[in-house]
């Protein structure tokens, strides 16, 4: 209508394509500096991962399985990935003893603080699962595993009812930059730790678990992304939180900027 | 204009018969929601590229196939699409890209990008990822944060487009569908018009967006998701397996990167001062020979 509405139209289209363009010619690293680190925006964007836990609970409530292949469909080996070979005095004294001395230890807010042998988890009533590990990073791996369900042996500790963590010690460490080396950590809540396919694991494709999957236990949570299943596993504590262990994200890829949660 | 004739009487007959009315085509949850998507789109595309550089390659099928790895002699290759590295003769190295067998050398973009004297080994460039570092944490968190954004703006819009009856204007109609040989030429001669309804074209292109492309990414997204596969078994059995959902959420947003080209392009063919108009005030100068209806809020 008027020429000069439409002049005015035309400028602040050429404004919105001229930003458009220098957005794209300086490329993305525009958006870099909003989202590193302690910002507050990135806190206000992770919201959406605490909605996704909330909304896979909802939909898949406490037990859903996760699916359950053949025989015919372990194809390959299981893929190592993390940590394959730990080299902490303690772990590399009980490999040297084919882990005869290894102990699974209970604790923190239990009734009764539980120390296990491998052989005391081998006697007990065992699952055999041929499930899909998922890493974050995006491959599959099919593989069977075989252990000893987790929940029962919660139940025999009993857990108190303050407790809504469980936090699993690992023997071995990754690179915390120039801080050295610090250990694996991991935390699941109580519904994961006491799903049916949760398994503390200790043999894998018909064989003992190799060391590079994480022997002598490995957890296998079949709900979530591999860094979920801790591997080297030597101490399971019931916790009601985590916000004083490594940096207090629960786990030790969370406290380099994975979602705790995992399920997706 | 070279019909105008000269020393006509009445001079102001003919823009008004070339200039059709200023219909009211957008609703208001129309233009909200698609501004919306255009963020979100923007966001999870370049965070996508970045969570795809974490293992730049695809399979097809329950698992990815890692020849090295051995078992009772068995090993499985299922890659359909890898970007990588490699080295070349003269001890430099060259970015490549397989597909289906095949391997070209993408550096610059592919495989190996940015500075040449100290290459980036990255499957997308830097410039087109967020961030522009390695950093699948942050990726995932602005991944899933725009998607919960963009799924609960396509409810919106679907609640909207059944209650105002927007929806049924985009599904092509049998009548819609004989007129699409001449709505191709029309098109190829960049001829538009500019009526109340979407072309057969449009009705197609954004049919394809609203009941193909919308539910396959967001479904794909979920497969790749062990939770959601445990909560929703048949989405495993629907794509196929885990690894084939990856590869269809990849080839999804291939799509809509080509439709957000097609749709640009349009925009700036079509008239960009009108088509962005009509996202933003709703209003619409129609084509000519659309007659005017003061009861459908027309203006002149």
């Amino acid at each position: 209508m008027s020429g000069k509405l439409i002049l005015n139209r035309r400028r602040l289209l050429g404004l919105g394509a001229a930003s458009a363009t220098t957005l794209l010619l300086a490329g993305c690293d525009q958006f870099d500096g909003l989202l590193s680190g302690e910002q507050n925006i990135r806190g206000w964007l992770e919201k959406g991962n605490d909605l996704t836990y909330q909304a896979q609970r909802l939909l898949g409530g406490q037990s859903a399985l996760a699916h359950e292949y053949t025989e015919a469909d372990i194809r390959q080996g299981q893929r190592p990935n993390g940590s394959t070979d730990p080299q902490t005095a303690d772990y590399l004294q009980l490999k040297a003893n084919n882990f005869a001395d290894y102990r699974l230890k209970i604790t923190g807010l239990v009734n009764q603080e539980l120390s296990l042998s491998l052989a005391d988890l081998k006697s007990m009533a065992a699952r055999t699962q041929i499930t899909r590990h998922d890493c974050v990073e995006g491959w599959s791996c099919i593989a069977k595993w075989t252990g000893t369900p987790l929940g029962p042996i919660l139940d025999r500790a009993g857990v108190k009812p303050e407790a809504r963590f469980c936090l699993y010690h690992c023997y071995d460490t990754m690179d915390e930059g120039l801080g050295g080396q610090v250990p694996y950590y991991e935390t699941s809540d109580l519904i994961d730790a006491h799903h049916p396919q949760t398994i503390l694991a200790y043999g894998m494709n018909g064989g003992d678990l190799p060391v590079a999957n994480g022997a002598p236990i490995r957890v296998r949570i079949e709900r979530a992304l591999g860094y979920k299943q801790p591997k080297y596993v030597h101490t399971i504590e019931l916790v009601t939180g985590f916000a004083n262990v490594g940096a207090g994200k629960g786990g030790y890829w969370e406290d380099n900027g994975y979602d705790w949660y995992g399920g997706i | 204009m070279a019909s105008i004739t000269e020393g006509s009487a009445k001079p102001v007959e003919k823009p008004a018969k070339t200039k059709g009315p200023l219909i009211y085509r957008q609703s208001i949850w129309t233009r909200v929601t698609h501004w919306v998507w255009v963020v979100c789109l923007f966001f999870l595309l370049a965070t996508g590229l970045n969570i795809f550089n974490a293992h730049p390659t695809l399979y097809l099928g329950q698992q990815s196939g890692f020849p090295e790895l051995q078992s009772n002699g068995q090993s499985l290759n299922n890659a359909w699409l890898e970007i990588g590295a490699v080295n070349t003769d003269d001890g430099g190295a060259r970015g490549q890209t397989t597909i289906l067998g095949h391997s070209f050398d993408t550096t610059g973009v592919l495989g190996m990008s940015g500075d040449p004297a100290n290459p980036d080994f990255r499957g997308f460039p830097a410039a087109i990822t967020i961030p522009s570092y390695y950093d699948l944490g942050t990726s995932r968190v602005i991944h899933f944060f725009f998607a919960w954004i963009l799924v609960t703006t396509l409810v919106v819009w679907l609640i909207a487009s059944i209650l105002n009856r927007h929806i049924l204007g985009i599904p092509p109609t049998l009548r819609d569908l004989r007129h699409l040989p001449r709505d191709v030429l029309d098109h190829l001669r960049l001829r538009f018009e500019h009526g109340r309804q979407y072309n057969v074209l449009q009705k197609l292109a954004y049919s394809g967006v609203f009941f193909i492309l919308f539910p396959l990414i967001i479904l794909t997204g979920l497969t790749m998701s062990p939770g959601m596969d445990a909560a929703w078994p048949w989405l495993l059995q629907l794509f196929g397996g885990r690894q084939t959902a990856r590869s269809i959420h990849f080839l999804t947003m291939s799509a809509f990167v080509l439709f957000f080209v097609i749709h640009i392009v349009m925009v700036i063919l079509a008239n960009p001062i009108n088509e962005l108009r009509q996202m933003i005030t709703g209003r619409y100068r129609a084509s000519g020979d659309v007659p005017f209806d003061r009861s459908k809020g027309d203006k002149p």
